[in-house]
């Protein structure tokens, strides 16, 4: 573990230690079916899978909107965790959708987000959705993300309990 | 028959809604009243988004919504087929707590190419609603 407190990088060193953890803790995520796979200061990346019961238009194939709304509420909140030096949680406040193109039937895809502001109690964030590379655009999306206060007596990445 | 309480387009959105495999993973349904519908979103573990407080996952909030919103403008239209979404936008208002969701949607224009449509969902009181979405629709069957 990193234990320099002023490392930028700290929260981000923490989350890629737990990254199985922070796959595996959320229901709905786990019932859709995506994972993070990199976690870099401020900006995560991830795999959504396409599978049958992801669907929104039968005659087509194509995954709905929805499994790709939660794919990038989900990157953007941990992306504003990457982007903090002390451990903090965000909740969503709102967050912006559009559907650049229809998702192809059977291919994955890959989720970008970044949260490029944190100021005291907000964060902001923008994220895309594409096939492969960044120029075959599903989705983008931006998004404010409230900062949880910490909870009274939880545990600092150093073992401290915090008031 | 009351012609006021009887849609025809509501067995089509029950249809539509039972053959898209999404709607079924989520679990919703929808109850039609004449141009008006009520969809609800039965409480399951699976729709959970954080297990230390116990609240539904803004995702599945807003997948429902979208599909509600989706639903309402096919309801209220001579589509032959549901919208297609250009984008939408989620306020996230209250926690969504361990319970059924419900939700309505009003569409603000239907216009030939597009549809303005609002959203929202609560639980236990329709004036605190949990989330609420603005979403646009292409309504042009090209």
């Amino acid at each position: 573990m990193n234990d320099d407190k002023n490392d930028p990088d700290r929260i981000a060193a923490v989350m890629r230690e737990h990254v199985g953890l922070m796959n595996s803790a959320v229901p709905w995520g786990n019932e859709v079916g995506f994972e993070v796979t990199r976690v870099e200061q401020g900006h995560v990346w991830g795999r959504q899978p396409w599978a049958e019961n992801l669907v929104g238009d039968p005659d087509t194939g194509v995954i709905h909107g929805g499994v790709i709304t939660t794919f990038l509420d989900n990157l953007s909140g941990m992306a504003c965790t990457a982007a903090m030096t002390k451990l903090r949680f965000v909740a969503t406040i709102d967050l912006r959708i559009d559907y650049m193109r229809p998702a192809e039937k059977g291919l994955e895809i890959i989720g970008e987000a970044e949260c490029y502001r944190v100021t005291k109690s907000v964060c902001f964030t923008r994220a895309w959705a594409y096939h492969e590379t960044r120029d075959r655009l599903i989705a983008t999306s931006a998004g404010t993300f409230a900062i949880n206060k910490p909870r009274f007596g939880s545990q600092s990445p150093q073992g401290k309990t915090q008031a | 028959m009351n012609p006021d309480l009887t849609n025809p387009r509501a067995d089509e959105v029950d249809a539509i809604l039972r053959r898209i495999p999404f709607a079924q993973t989520l679990g919703m349904r929808c109850e039609v009243l004449g141009d008006e519908m009520t969809a609800i979103l039965p409480f399951q573990e699976k729709l959970i988004g954080n297990v230390t407080i116990r609240a539904l996952h803004g995702g599945a909030i807003a997948s429902f919504l979208e599909l509600t919103a989706m639903l309402q403008v096919f309801l209220i239209s001579d589509m032959p087929r549901p919208p297609k979404p250009m984008n939408i936008t989620i306020d996230y208002l209250r926690q969504g707590h361990a319970k059924d969701l419900y939700a309505r949607a009003y569409v603000m224009k239907m216009g030939r190419r597009m549809a303005s449509v609002r959203a929202e969902a609560w639980q236990e009181s329709r004036a605190d609603p949990v989330s609420a979405i603005v979403a646009h629709f292409m309504v042009a069957q090209d």
